[in-house]
Parts: C-alpha cells; sequence; structure tokens
C-alpha cells in the first residue's frame, strides 16, 4: 500500500483547471522532488492535498493510508499525519510561536487520543528542536512568524514539522529565501526527520537543495501535471535543459 | 398626530413612573426640587431615539419601548439569591460593596474591610442628610442627556465613594450591581472622587441572580480624579440575556492625573456604555480601552466622548468588537480639543470582527478640534478574521474553532494588556474565555 496515492486529479479555482489529471505515488521511506515551472501548479497540489478550502475537485482521488483524503478536514488530514511546509507562512500577530506549538500539539494528540504533553516536556522538547534548528528562545515567545525573516519563517516551518512528527511531509520551496548556512541547517533538520514510515515531498526550483536532500524520486511537473519522472539524475537534466522539453503533451 | 398621540401616552406613563416610585426615593427638599427638575428634563425629550445624533445608533425608544416600573426593594429571599452570584463575580482580593436591585446591601458587602482613607457611605444616607446637601447636588448633576436626567430624578441608592489625598489603596474596590427582579429597572448612582495624589481600582460588574430576565439598568457615576491622582476604572456588563443595561459615567481628570478605563460588555440583549472623559488638568493622561463581545441578537454601544479641555493632555483609546450571529456593535468616538487645548495628544483606534454574515458594526470616530497645535488620530478597521491564517493553523491540526478562538483572543488581547492590575486583568481574560467557550 502507497502512503499517498494521487490518482488523475483535475482541480482548480472557480472555472480556473490548474491541475490536469495528476499521477503521483508515495511510498513510506521515499523522497519524492517536484520540479516545474512557476504557475505549474505545485503549490496548488500541496493546498488541495493538506485540505485549503476554495478549490474545486472535479475528478479524480487522494489517498492517504488507503483513506480517501478529500473527504476530510484540514484540521482531520493533519491529525492523520499529514504536513505542509507552506511556501508563504503566514504571520499571526498576538499568538505566541510557543502557544500556537502547544494547541497544535495537544490538538494533534487530542485526535489521536494521546495524552497532551506536560508541561515541562512539552518545554524542554521544543527548546531541544529550536536549539538543532538555530532558533533563539526569544523569538518562540514573540507573535508566530511576525517580523521573522525569511529565512526565520522557514526554520519555523521546520521546527513544527519535527514536533508534529507528521507522516507526510510536504515543502513547498523550503529553499526560498534561506541563506547557505540557514539551508544546511534546514536540510540537516530534514534529513534527520526521514525514516521508514515518513515520506517527503519536496516541491524545489534548484538542485542546491537535493544535494542535501538526496530524493529517491524526481518529478517534472507542468501545465498541471506530472510529465516525467526519474532518478535524481533528472534534476541536473533539468537544470541543463530546462523546462522546455516538457511542456508539450505528456 | 400619530406620534404626537404615542409620545403622550409615553409621556403619561413616565409621569406614573416617577408619581409611583415617589415616596421610595430618598432626599427631601432641595433634593426632591433636582429630582422634579431632572425629571421634568427627562419628560421634555423622552427616551432617545435615533433623531438625537449621541443616540443614532441606539434608537432606545424602538429598541425598548418603554421603562419598566421600579424594582421592589429586595426581600430576604432576594439578598439570599443576589449573594450567590456576588459570590461568582467576586474578583480576588477586592473589597465589594453590593447593590442589590438598586439598593445598597450592607450585609453582603466588605464595609469592615473597607482600607484606612478610603470612605463609604450610601447615595440614600448622602441624600436624606441635610447637611450633604453640597455634594448631594453634586452626585445628581445632570448633561444634557435624557438617561441621564432620568437617572438622577430615579435613583434609589448608590455608593458614594471618596479617597483621601495621597492615600495609595491597595485592594481593589469592586462595586457589584446584582439585578434579582424581573420586569422591572432600577436606578442607582454613584459617586467616586480620588483626592490629590490617591491611587486606586475600581471594578464595577453587572450582574443578576439565576433566573433574572428582563430587567432593565440605569447606572450612572460621577468620578472626579484629583490633580496627580490616578485611578484604574474598570466595568464588567455581564447581565442577564435579555436585560438591558444603559450606563453613564462623567468623569473629570485633574492635573497631571491619569484614568485608566476599561469596558467590557458580554452579554445582556441591549447594553450602552456611555464615558463622558473631561481632561480638566494640564498634563493630565487618559487610557480608555474596551472589548465587547456580542453574540445572538445583542445590541452593544460604547459611546466614548473625550474633552481636551486644557493643554498638553494625552488620550489612548483602544476598543474591539466581536461580532457573531445576529449581533450589533455600535462604537462612537468623539474627541473634542476646546480652544487654547494646545499640544494635545489623541489616538482613537477601533476594530471589530465580525464572525458572520448577519452580524453587523457601525463605527462613528468623530473629531472636533478647535485649537492649532494638536496631533489627534483615528483609525477603524471592520473585517472577518482571516482565512488564510485560519487555514494555516487548521493545517497543524487545530479545529476551525479552536483557530477562530485563538484568532479572537488576538485580537482582544491589545485592550486587555492594557489593564495594569494583574487579577483584574486575569478577571477580564477569564470572561473572555467564557464567552468563547459557548461558541465551541
Ligand atoms: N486564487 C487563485 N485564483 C486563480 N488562479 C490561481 C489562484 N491561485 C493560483 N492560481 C493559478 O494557478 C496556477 C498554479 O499556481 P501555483 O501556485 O500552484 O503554481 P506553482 O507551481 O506553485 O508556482 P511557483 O513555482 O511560482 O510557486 C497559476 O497559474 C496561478 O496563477
Ligand atoms: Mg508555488
Amino acid at each position: 500500500m502507497a502512503l499517498l496515492e494521487v490518482r488523475d486529479l483535475h482541480a482548480g479555482i472557480e472555472d480556473c483547471e490548474i491541475l490536469r489529471g495528476l499521477d503521483l505515488t508515495v511510498n513510506a521511506g521515499e523522497v519524492h522532488a517536484i520540479m516545474g515551472p512557476n504557475g505549474s501548479g505545485k503549490s496548488t497540489l500541496s493546498h488541495i492535498i493538506s485540505g485549503k478550502p476554495g478549490y474545486r475537485v472535479s475528478t479524480g482521488r487522494i489517498l492517504f493510508k488507503d483513506e480517501d483524503l478529500l473527504a476530510m478536514e484540514a484540521d482531520e488530514r493533519a491529525a492523520k499525519g499529514v504536513f505542509l511546509a507552506f511556501q508563504y507562512p503566514v504571520e499571526i500577530p498576538g499568538v505566541t510561536t510557543m502557544n500556537f506549538l502547544r494547541a497544535a500539539l495537544n490538538a494533534q494528540r487530542g485526535a489521536r487520543a494521546q495524552k497532551e504533553f506536560s508541561t515541562p516536556d512539552f518545554l524542554k522538547r521544543v527548546r531541544e528542536v529550536a536549539k538543532s534548528l538555530n532558533i533563539p528562545e526569544g523569538v518562540l515567545k514573540r507573535g508566530l512568524n511576525v517580523g521573522f525573516s525569511g529565512g526565520e519563517k522557514k526554520r519555523n516551518e521546520i521546527l513544527q514539522m519535527a514536533l508534529l512528527e507528521p507522516s507526510l511531509c510536504i515543502l513547498d520551496e523550503i529553499d526560498s529565501g534561506l541563506d547557505i548556512d540557514a539551508l544546511r541547517i534546514v536540510a540537516d533538520g530534514i534529513n534527520a526527520l526521514r525514516s521508514p514510515e515518513r515520506a517527503m515531498i519536496v516541491i524545489t526550483h534548484y538542485r542546491r537543495l537535493l544535494d542535501y536532500i538526496e530524493p529517491d524520486v524526481v518529478h517534472v511537473m507542468s501545465k498541471g501535471q506530472v510529465r516525467k519522472s526519474g532518478g535524481k539524475e533528472l534534476a541536473l537534466e533539468l537544470e541543463a535543459c530546462g523546462y522546455a522539453q516538457f511542456e508539450g503533451a505528456a | 398626530m400619530k406620534q404626537i398621540v404615542a409620545k403622550a401616552a409615553a409621556g403619561r406613563a413616565m409621569g406614573n413612573l416617577f408619581a409611583a416610585a415617589h415616596g421610595r426615593l430618598p432626599g427631601s427638599g432641595p433634593v426632591a426640587h433636582i429630582r422634579a427638575r431632572a425629571f421634568e428634563a427627562y419628560e421634555r425629550a423622552g427616551l432617545p431615539h435615533r433623531r438625537i445624533e449621541a443616540w443614532k445608533y441606539t434608537d432606545l425608544r424602538a429598541l425598548i419601548g418603554e421603562v419598566l416600573p421600579l424594582a421592589p426593594r429586595p426581600d430576604a429571599a432576594a439578598l439570599v439569591r443576589a449573594a450567590r452570584s456576588v459570590k461568582q463575580a467576586a474578583a480576588d482580593q477586592a473589597v465589594k460593596l453590593v447593590l442589590v436591585d438598586g439598593i445598597f446591601a450592607p450585609e453582603l458587602s466588605d464595609v469592615g474591610r473597607l482600607e484606612n482613607g478610603v470612605d463609604v457611605r450610601s447615595l440614600r444616607e448622602v441624600l436624606e442628610n441635610s447637611a450633604d446637601s453640597a455634594i448631594a447636588a453634586l452626585v445628581l448633576s445632570t448633561t444634557t442627556d435624557a438617561v441621564i436626567s432620568l437617572n438622577a430624578a430615579m435613583a434609589t441608592d448608590g455608593l458614594v465613594i471618596s479617597i483621601a489625598e495621597g492615600r495609595a489603596v491597595k485592594r481593589p474596590i469592586q462595586i457589584v450591581h446584582v439585578a434579582t427582579g424581573s420586569l422591572v429597572s432600577t436606578f442607582t448612582r454613584s459617586y467616586l472622587q480620588l483626592g490629590q495624589g490617591a491611587h486606586a481600582a475600581v471594578l464595577e460588574s453587572f450582574v443578576s441572580a439565576e433566573g433574572t430576565s428582563a430587567y432593565q439598568t440605569n447606572d450612572a457615576t460621577i468620578v472626579l480624579v484629583g490633580d496627580e491622582a490616578s485611578l484604574s476604572h474598570i466595568r464588567l456588563a455581564a447581565d442577564a440575556a435579555d436585560a438591558v443595561n444603559i450606563s453613564s459615567g462623567i468623569i473629570a481628570v485633574g492635573a497631571g492625573a491619569r484614568l485608566d478605563l476599561f469596558s467590557m460588555t458580554c452579554s445582556g440583549s441591549i447594553s450602552r456604555y456611555q464615558g463622558f472623559v473631561t481632561l480638566a488638568g494640564e498634563g493630565s493622561e487618559l487610557s480608555a480601552n474596551g472589548v465587547n463581545l456580542i453574540r445572538h441578537k445583542q445590541h452593544v454601544d460604547t459611546t466614548i466622548v473625550v474633552d481636551h479641555a486644557v493643554p498638553h493632555c494625552t488620550s489612548r483609546e483602544k476598543f474591539r468588537a466581536v461580532v457573531d450571529d445576529c449581533g450589533r456593535s455600535v462604537f462612537q468616538g468623539r474627541i473634542v480639543v476646546r480652544p487654547g487645548a494646545q499640544k494635545t495628544d489623541a489616538t482613537l483606534t477601533t476594530r471589530a470582527l465580525l464572525l458572520s454574515d448577519e452580524a453587523e458594526a457601525d463605527n462613528k470616530p468623530e473629531l472636533e478640534i478647535f485649537a492649532e497645535d494638536v496631533t489627534c488620530r483615528h483609525g477603524s478597521t471592520l473585517g472577518a478574521l482571516d482565512g488564510a491564517l485560519v487555514f494555516y493553523m487548521r493545517a497543524r491540526g487545530l479545529s476551525e474553532k479552536d483557530a477562530q478562538a485563538l484568532l479572537i483572543k488576538a485580537f482582544l488581547g491589545e485592550p486587555i494588556e492594557e489593564i495594569a492590575t494583574e487579577n483584574l486583568r486575569d478577571l477580564v481574560s477569564a470572561q473572555a474565555e467564557h464567552w468563547l467557550l459557548a461558541r465551541r
């Protein structure tokens, strides 16, 4: 059984079709990279998998652990183990990162009928992960992402991912806005989470990230479809030749 | 023609109200004269309606129709019922002064725990003592507002509190208004005076005994903050679901003095708090904040008039309303800068958060500036919760209601943070939490 199976997905916003018959199979333990030109529908796919309202799915299905993902609310999907690191993480003034992390963690544990973390255990865990990602503790007491630099926001996404321990991690351009050192820290954080039970979908424009996070499969997406899939050498090929060859029919 | 007949009929009913209450209203001689004049002023205007500019959005004539008969004096059973609500409403460490159905109830109050330098008498006592006629006239002062005139005419009791010069009162003083009677009205009037350099925190709570419904509360409080004094004045209206609460504050702040005002209404059917603050002494400061939590068909109005009468005064106002269901929020904020009140620094921000399509909010900021060298700003926003933020939180596992609750709390945080006294701030936060819990 695949962890995630997307079959012939047609979806869009109102009358505008963005995904036009997309197929994708991701098994537990695998890392998949998705590359593709701007506007090809990569973020749209990540939003639809994680349950963002406002999209219309006309046909196709998404199975996650053999369950119909499209029938679930976003928070149910999160509790089942779907995690999206946003391309553009939002700022939430008045809600501290710490309080948000605790609320999210306890909500998910509650939904899975697990015991809530005790305050000392929770704090210990957060501090550990924050330290490994080079996130100063003061940042955790500020409003979520408020006034954070681009890189800090991305690190904060990985912090949340590490704490929530999802089984499917979708990373939408986690490398954008990161300096060279931050890229390495974030990649190390992501690699630390690789495990036989967990799969990752890494959306990126740059091969450089894939040097750090070695993918098992690379997909090229264009005009709402996966046009080609291959090994990590496909990323090199793309870098050399660009996307032009994939713009035509599949 | 029809309107005139209706008005005359309403007027007669009113006349009956005053006549019927007459034997129960403390004070004779000059006090009775003040009351009669106040009632005449009220009768001339009648209940405020939408053509009275200050009441444009809260047409009392349409909303409540008539003033209910005066509540009877609370009997022993009423006091027992009231005691339970007082216990629930009591703020940690506060010294309670309780008014039940508009009558001071010393047996439910902590008169014995009052600190040195805090003098408390009932309004009744002051009005009935001819030696106090000067202060009686002050306590019963009126404005052009008809509900304040009605209050002066009908006030059955209240508290007259005076805090001695230089005294820093440690524990908050909590005035608890408890309603135990249904289909009746209460009229209370209090007076609070802080001597020069005094410091105090005064909390006013409006609650009802279990099973009480459809009452009308009309309260007025006259406040004088002496030079260099500081007062934190917090009001918390948590009335029965179908109650009406009209409260007025007439407040003057002396030179170098500071007033922190906070108002929260979280239940009741029709509520208005109108605060008239005069920054009367140079260098005085006002921080006025509030949050209203509105649901069902509630109508909640906060109207604040800040009068910068002299130079070098500062006012900061932050008000927030959360409106759910078919609720309606009204906020009117007027800032007046008198001629010569140079170096006035005034800001006012109001924000309303609409949680349903039927929810409504009216914001009316007004600046009347008659001086040149001033800084005055106002801003107001109105909107729904940001769907992108809600989705982000849900994608991390929070339910829709939990995500909304966190965002609403964040929205309310700023004005609540302005409450300096920790246990009072916690009390207000707890009320907000309680309101939010009922949304789940
Ligand atoms: N709210 C919207 N309304 C209409 N069209 C939209 C909306 N959001 C996205 N689109 C369109 O859908 C297409 C796919 O967008 P998407 O963000 O998924 O692309 P992407 O592959 O993630 O691009 P990038 O590499 O620039 O991040 C684009 O043409 C975009 O304009
Ligand atoms: Mg994108």
